[in-house]
């Protein structure tokens, strides 16, 4: 049934949004700048890589072939990944981390608030326990980059290099494509155009607050609805995808 | 369900999975026992162990046709700790959760007081503990470091 078809490509893209964001963030284990940041960002690792758990097993039962969240997880090829190109770039020096999450924390917040309201049931259940974890995501990832914004020249120059650089990967967010649409007006996905002005509004907010500048609108990067990533992402699956691959009935 | 409510939790053993509400039902379906579970936090990695001692106490009193699921509705939150688990916790030396859901976006919660000492004057020290339920603070009054069972 094509509805079917399109909830579990749905479910896809916002479980791989949590999957690959949270392999990168857990790159961040015993890298991060001191020992509490360390906890911090594998903490949200794992809140990412909890939420794609549970998306994928949806999108398993939705596909209806007998695949588990793992196999999901770990054996697809690249270009049936369908996560924002935003997740993929790479962690940087700490500021191109905190910038990343930025953009999607604040995404994510308004995003997942919406989707408790879908008409699909475990949408809705799941989106209503990740949204509590979004906040302390957010709350964090803001108080460090006012804290680093408005902090020494360096802290500013490094700050401001990141938001803006990551800058033509935000624009995606707030893509829709006819598959969205349907599911839209099947009440099920959200309406990405009222959340971009918010997403906006809050981001001018925490910039403002860090004495940063809000990047000129340029061009917008694209293509991950269709499964095209940037030159990261084939590196990203080769280490993610390495031990199923390698052993393909590995067990625990 | 008497057998499986005192099962403690892994990381806090003072307190039980009915204490913090995981445990959600024990129902008799035709020829199995159906115990629904509901997890703290999403990817909380207790979850697993509290599903295979949940299977394990009652092995041990001979019941074998048991399924455990995971629901993740209705939303597990802080408000379901009963109020006298949530004192056994501040004794364990967890700070417990306060108030209602009350992350808010915008650092408006006020700080837990010390469960040591109880000043009121205490400090974040990380919104992020050990623990994906826990945040960690420091009391200002008797300066010993402490952790929060984070509102959810």
């Amino acid at each position: 049934m094509k509805s079917q078809e399109h909830l579990f490509t749905y479910c896809l893209r916002l479980a791989d949004n949590a999957l690959i964001l949270g392999h990168r963030l857990s790159e961040l284990c015993s890298k991060a700048p001191f020992i509490e940041e360390d906890l911090a960002q594998t903490n949200i690792a794992l809140d990412m890589i909890g939420r794609s758990q549970a998306l994928l097993n949806y999108a398993g039962q939705l596909e209806g072939k007998g695949q588990s969240a793992d196999d999901l997880a770990y054996r697809r090829p690249e270009q049936e990944y369908y996560n924002h190109l935003l997740v993929e770039q790479p962690n940087g020096d700490f500021a191109y981390t905190l910038a990343r999450q930025l953009y999607l924390s604040l995404f994510e917040l308004h995003f997942y608030t919406e989707l408790e309201k879908s008409k699909d049931s475990t949408l809705a259940s799941i989106a209503a326990k990740t949204v509590k974890e979004i906040k302390y995501h957010l709350e964090h990832t803001s108080d460090w980059v006012i804290r680093l914004g408005d902090g020494t020249a360096e802290s500013k120059r490094r700050m401001q290099k990141a938001i803006d650089d990551l800058w033509m990967y935000t624009g995606e967010l707030f893509e829709m494509d006819d598959l969205e649409m349907a599911l839209m007006s099947s009440g099920i996905a959200v309406d990405l155009i009222p959340i971009k002005s918010k997403w906006l509004n809050e981001l001018k907010t925490v910039l403002q607050e860090a004495t940063l500048q809000l990047p000129d609108d340029s061009y917008m990067q694209t293509g991950s609805r269709k499964g095209i990533h940037t030159e990261y992402m084939g590196h990203i699956l080769s280490e993610m995808q390495y031990l199923q691959r390698a052993y393909p009935d590995a067990t625990w | 369900m008497r057998i499986i409510s005192d099962i403690p939790d892994p990381e806090i053993p003072v307190i039980t999975i009915s204490d913090l509400g995981i445990l959600r039902g024990v129902e008799y379906k035709n020829d199995y026992y159906l115990i629904t579970i509901t997890p703290t936090y999403t990817a909380c990695p207790a979850m697993k162990m509290i599903e295979d001692q949940i299977r394990e106490r009652l092995k041990e009193h001979g019941i074998t046709n048991t399924k455990v699921l995971l629901t993740y509705s209705p939303a597990w939150t802080t408000d379901w700790i009963h109020v006298e688990a949530k004192e056994r916790m501040r004794l364990y030396g967890i700070a417990p959760p306060m108030h209602s859901s009350c992350a808010s976006v915008k650092g408006s919660t006020q700080n837990p007081p010390c469960p040591q000492c109880r000043a009121n004057d205490t400090e974040l020290i990380s919104r992020f503990g050990s623990t994906a339920c826990k945040s960690y603070y420091k009391c200002r009054q008797c300066q010993e470091t402490f952790e929060h069972f984070k509102c959810h």
